[in-house]
């Protein structure tokens, strides 16, 4: 399944190679050496560089994301939120552009906030999903933004929904696989041991993260958003 | 050349219309071999700090034209609002007329509301005009003050993503600023701290940077008291010439001398001062 999941990225990763290519003048042989089992994204710089997840579970979802955010090699800020709060019970994890994604997340906020008051009941996850959806479509040309939607409601209990503008680096697809088939993951087995044991994989997922940076001198904090609280459980950096 | 068209009268903000003009300008230019004037550019280093009482901006003063320093001693800490100051890097003419326009918007907002102004709402104001010119507005800021909420401290990229952060550095010599904060920087320090670490970090952009240099320039931003200090430190004061190359009098000898009157009448008189700095 995991083996599935590189393949088709790493097609993804050649048709885009593929279509650059044959627009530039060709002053060298394409390389051919090279495994095509071997994924590409292995020795290609990396241009965002964020891990972000979101996992159902029985009663709520837990997300977290690491806290680098660079500007080329420099890293402007190692104690960045990528969590944000669409809504009491709603958040979303940005990936992407820095700037794309927190004008996104304030539009989306606003607007979701007003729905929920002409409502007056808390919004659906399903809502939030689909005002990002309008806004990332609409701009797809300009934005550059990966986006995960994760939250509670009361009509489907815990959700997530996942935004990518195509071809933006799917370093969370990559993990979901990875949580499906390492984790063997069923919505009902969840508890709260299970939530740790996502937390400690998320630690060494942040490891496999394509960044140039080998050691984890990240902060990973995990959210566990359920119905009854809003428990805000933050591990420290490690290292 | 006249055309006959029907001008929209001009709305409020940036007008492009010039950008194919210069364009234009600019390829004649070449051709003959010259090249257009580059934009000023501050080069800079810029940090805040928030301490214990408030917030301590930080700041160089050189203004470099390509390769050429511009202005040895201008003023990268711009005024917002009584409680908040604004230090800008990257295009001079950007950070200057951004800071200007949002501190005319904030003010008749702060009217509006009756209310001090507050940080946050600077900087929502400022990351939403730099956001929707997609970073052609080259101006990297680094946005503090107190206001009820207490001290705070925003870095904002040209871009438009903003950080909320307990010291920030901007600028090319933001690196070497930043190297000190990490080094020497905690939670909760005296005043006399904080303006001693915000004077290292911008000395350590001056000397290590080329495009930073001069003075440094400090704001020290408490709640209901501004203290703008220019300058904090001349880091680097201009020598004093050791030689005289300037001739006695006597040297030559006068052989004959011839005095003629003007007959003026002094009208009006106005002194204006140059910057000799």
């Amino acid at each position: 399944m995991s083996r599935a999941a590189l393949l088709r990225f790493s097609f993804a990763k050649r048709v885009k190679m593929a279509a650059t290519a044959s627009m530039m003048p060709c002053f060298r042989q394409q390389i051919t050496s090279r495994n095509d089992m071997v994924p590409d994204w292995t020795s290609q710089e990396v241009s965002t560089g964020t891990t972000i997840m979101a996992v159902e579970y029985d009663g709520g979802v837990v997300i977290g994301a690491d806290s680098r955010t660079t500007t080329g090699a420099y890293i402007a800020n190692r104690v960045t939120d990528k969590l944000t709060p669409i809504h009491d019970r709603i958040f979303c994890c940005r990936s992407g552009s820095a700037a794309d994604t927190q004008a996104i997340a304030d539009v989306v906020t606003y607007q979701l906030g007003f729905h929920s008051i002409e409502l007056d009941e808390p919004p659906l996850v399903e809502t939030a999903g689909n005002l990002f959806r309008a806004s990332c479509y609409r701009y797809r040309e300009e934005l550059t933004a990966g986006i995960l939607v994760a939250g509670w409601d009361r009509r489907k209990g815990g959700q997530v929904a996942h935004l990518t503008l195509h071809l933006t680096i799917h370093l969370y697809t990559h993990l979901y696989t990875h949580l499906y088939t390492h984790l063997s993951y069923t919505p009902t087995l969840f508890t709260t041991e299970k939530v740790q044991q996502i937390q400690t994989f998320f630690m060494l997922a942040a490891q496999l993260n394509l960044n140039p940076v080998r050691d984890i001198s990240r902060c990973s904090s995990a959210f566990s958003v359920n119905a009854r609280s809003r428990k805000f459980d933050c591990r420290k950096p490690t290292s | 050349m006249a055309t006959l068209t029907v001008t929209r009268p001009p709305f409020g903000g940036f007008s492009f219309e010039n950008c194919k003009r210069n364009a234009v300008l600019d390829q004649d230019a070449n051709k003959l071999g010259f090249s257009m004037p580059a934009a000023r550019k501050t080069g800079t280093t810029i940090c805040g700090v928030v301490f214990k009482d408030g917030v301590v901006l930080g700041a160089d003063t050189r203004a470099t034209e390509g390769m050429v320093v511009a202005d040895k001693n201008c003023s990268k800490i711009h005024y917002i609002s009584p409680n908040i100051y604004c230090c800008g890097a990257g295009t001079a003419a950007d950070t200057e007329m951004t800071t200007q326009i949002i501190s005319s918007n904030l003010e008749l907002h702060s009217l509006s509301t009756g209310r001090l102004p507050r940080v946050a709402t600077a900087n929502r104001m400022l990351k939403q005009m730099l956001f929707r010119y997609q970073g052609y507005i080259g101006a990297a800021l680094v946005l503090g003050g107190v206001d009820c909420n207490g001290p705070h401290l925003y870095s904002i990229y040209p871009h438009g993503s903003t950080d909320k952060l307990p010291y920030v550095t901007m600028g090319s010599g933001s690196l070497a600023a930043m190297a000190v904060f990490e080094d020497r920087y905690k939670p909760d320090m005296e005043e006399e701290d904080a303006k001693q670490l915000v004077r290292d970090g911008i000395a350590a952009g001056i000397f290590n940077d080329l495009g930073s240099g001069s003075n440094i320039d400090l704001c020290v931003i408490t709640k209901g008291k501004v203290d703008y200090i220019r300058p904090h430190d001349e880091a680097n004061k201009k020598g004093v010439r050791t030689g005289d190359y300037k001739y006695k009098r006597g040297t030559t000898s006068v052989l004959s001398k011839v005095v003629t009157t003007l007959d003026l009448e002094l009208v009006e008189e106005s002194v204006q001062t140059m910057d000799t700095s």
